[in-house]
């Protein structure tokens, strides 16, 4: 027996145009559904803003005055790093938020439904997009009270903004697949920390490289947030942009391109 | 099929594996439009799974499915814009309230903002929802959720309704509320398949039954008609000692309808007393005061799910060895609530 000789109707399937702008209006309403989340879970309002911002003041203040940034105050050197790190620290909520919604059934929820199969996932990278800028602009905030400027004008600062985000949409894309891949939030919260830590803190985000051992500048020097935290800091207050900023760009292109895939081929097999 | 208009699902053949395990193992399937069918089987036998392929969720490995007309996998858009699912964990998203749980689910059924709204506003106050409808779902009780699952999955008027074990887990007052709401739903002209573990579940709200083991339809029919196959009610009766319950076993021969079963250790008697009904427990009494037998405990037992298994399969519901206890003891809960209903 074939599927033609149960009755098939084609009447009703919308073009190319209406499903796009359908897509476009799902991902909107679990983008919202996200952010609604942020602002009623205490815990993820604290782990998004409080802890970026302890984090800044600790370095600052704590080992702030035992590390020598040659030509720079620490606060301005501490800053771009502090914010690559809490943008890459915000994925800890896409792939905990993604396996949450997973165990819980409602991503079978929205899936039998004739909403766009990639809104839950699309909504979920936009509202982490909006949650990264919110806390990148309130660490910059806490940033000017203890000692940190931008002495580049606006445009440059506006790029920073701009390339931290992007950066952090690139971390939260691998920690989508993560999540969905692993689906047990516990397992996806110690997974986290184990590529988390290393990733943030063997990079020049609060120290310089070259203080490091040998072997671990090896692995520091390449390291993606090494080299955005550089062009950061060129962004913010001067010094030369390109190399690393080619180097940055070719990193995250190859983060979304393996992982974007990665998840959504997670994503379709999730259940 | 044989009657010009399609049924409102279809199942042909459907076979899922998962890596070792055979989920369903050619499975066929038909459900008319407009009519409650009960899919009935133990955990693990695969009705879970079946709801997901019917629902687009997961493709078949073989075999065809429609709903409505439309191929589950081909046209599984249009599948998934004529029906409406809940599942056995209540997918409501804890920390929007009532109210914005159902406003997203009918935006995400692409109802445009005013009709998602005043959507919302209907089903809350059909399921009795609307004094909760600005608090958040993570404070609602078990009951509530259901209702609230059950009510997103709702919002788009679905013709074909797939509710996965709607009341697993809630407390017997849950569940009756519940049963209430599906029915008047079915009312209204909506297909629904329903899954359940149990047997009282499925003859409280289905028209058919179908019983699923392993993968495999083992039986189907109405309730009665499943019932008259497992023999009927069974009286079950506790006695003071092994004599009092070989007396018993004597006394009570004139209303068998089948053989008997003794447990020496507990001095328990279930005897097949056929379609007798409450009748047969007054009757039980009467024969064994006459012959002043000292009985500790009797009751009337509807056949569970666990003895339309034995007699269909030979074997129990389970394979796990914990969990028959369990569900007979549940079975047996629910056979009390039914005798005093049968008694009036």
């Amino acid at each position: 027996m074939t599927t033609t000789t149960l009755g098939a109707h084609h009447d009703d399937e919308p073009g190319v145009v209406e499903r796009a702008r359908w897509a476009l209006a799902d991902a909107q309403v679990m983008t919202r559904r996200y952010l609604l989340q942020l602002i009623r879970i205490p815990t993820v309002l604290f782990f998004s803003l409080i802890q970026p911002v302890m984090f800044v003041l600790l370095f600052r203040y704590v080992f702030g005055g035992a590390i020598h940034t040659a030509g720079v105050n620490y606060a301005e050197y501490m800053l771009p790093g502090a914010i690559a790190q809490t943008a890459s620290f915000a994925s800890f909520g896409t792939a905990i938020g993604l396996s949450y919604d997973l165990g819980r059934g409602l991503i079978d929820r929205v899936r039998s439904m004739p909403a766009a199969r990639f809104a839950v996932l699309a909504g979920r990278l936009s509202s982490d997009v909006v949650r990264s800028l919110a806390v990148v602009l309130v660490l910059i905030a806490v940033g000017y009270g203890v000692g940190f400027r931008f002495d580049n004008g606006a445009g440059p600062a506006i790029l920073m903004i701009l390339l931290s985000v992007l950066f952090g949409l690139a971390i939260c894309t691998i920690a989508a697949f993560v999540g969905l891949a692993l689906k047990d939030p516990e397992a996806v919260q110690s997974f986290g920390l184990v590529w988390l830590f290393p990733l943030t803190f063997v990079s020049g985000a609060f120290v310089p490289v070259a203080t490091m051992p040998g072997w671990l500048q090896a692995i520091a020097r390449p390291n993606p947030v090494t080299l955005v935290v550089a062009v950061m800091r060129s962004l913010a207050y001067g010094g030369p942009i390109t190399p690393h900023l080619l180097e940055s760009l070719a990193w995250i292109a190859g983060i979304l391109l393996v992982f974007a895939p990665l998840a959504v081929r997670a994503f379709k097999r999730a259940s | 099929m044989d009657r010009g208009d399609h049924p409102a699902i279809v199942a042909r053949g459907i076979v899922k594996r998962f890596e070792e395990t055979v989920a369903l193992d050619g499975l066929d399937l038909e459900v008319p439009s407009g009519s409650v069918l009960g899919l009935l089987g133990p955990n693990g036998s695969g009705k879970t799974t079946l709801v997901r392929v019917l629902t687009t969720l997961t493709p078949p490995d073989e075999g065809t499915a429609a709903v409505e007309g439309h191929d589950v996998v081909h046209q599984a858009a249009a599948v998934r814009r004529r029906i409406g699912l809940a599942g056995q964990f209540s997918a409501v998203d804890d920390h929007l309230t009532g109210y914005e749980n159902l406003e997203m689910a009918g935006r995400l059924y692409h109802l445009d903002r005013q009709t998602a709204a005043r959507r919302a506003r209907e089903l809350l106050e059909r399921f009795q929802l609307s004094d909760a409808a600005s608090r958040l779902a993570k404070g609602y009780s078990g009951g509530m959720r259901r209702r609230l699952d059950l009510a997103a999955s709702l919002v788009a008027h679905p013709s074909v309704l797939f509710l996965d074990e709607p009341t697993t887990g809630l407390d017997p007052r849950s569940r009756l509320d519940l049963w209430g709401v599906i029915r008047d739903l079915v009312r209204d002209g909506t297909t629904l398949l329903l899954t359940t573990q149990y047997l009282e579940e499925a003859d409280q709200l289905a028209d058919s039954i179908v019983v699923i083991d392993q993968g495999r339809v083992i039986a189907k029919g109405t309730a009665p008609e499943l019932k008259s196959r497992v023999g009927g009610d069974v009286l079950t009766g506790t006695f003071a000692s092994a004599t009092d319950l070989e007396r018993a076993r004597r006394a009570l021969a004139p209303l068998a309808a089948g053989d008997a079963q003794e447990d020496p250790v507990t001095n328990e008697l279930r005897l097949p007393v056929g379609s007798m009904g409450s009748r047969a427990l007054l009757e039980a009494v009467r024969l064994l005061d006459n012959e002043r037998v000292e009985v500790l405990d009797l009751a009337i037992n509807r056949p569970s799910l666990d003895d339309v298994f034995l007699a269909l399969t030979g074997h129990a519901a389970s394979n796990a060895p914990a969990v028959p206890t369990k569900r007979r003891r549940r079975g047996r809960q629910a056979t009390a609530a039914s005798l005093g209903s049968e008694t009036r």
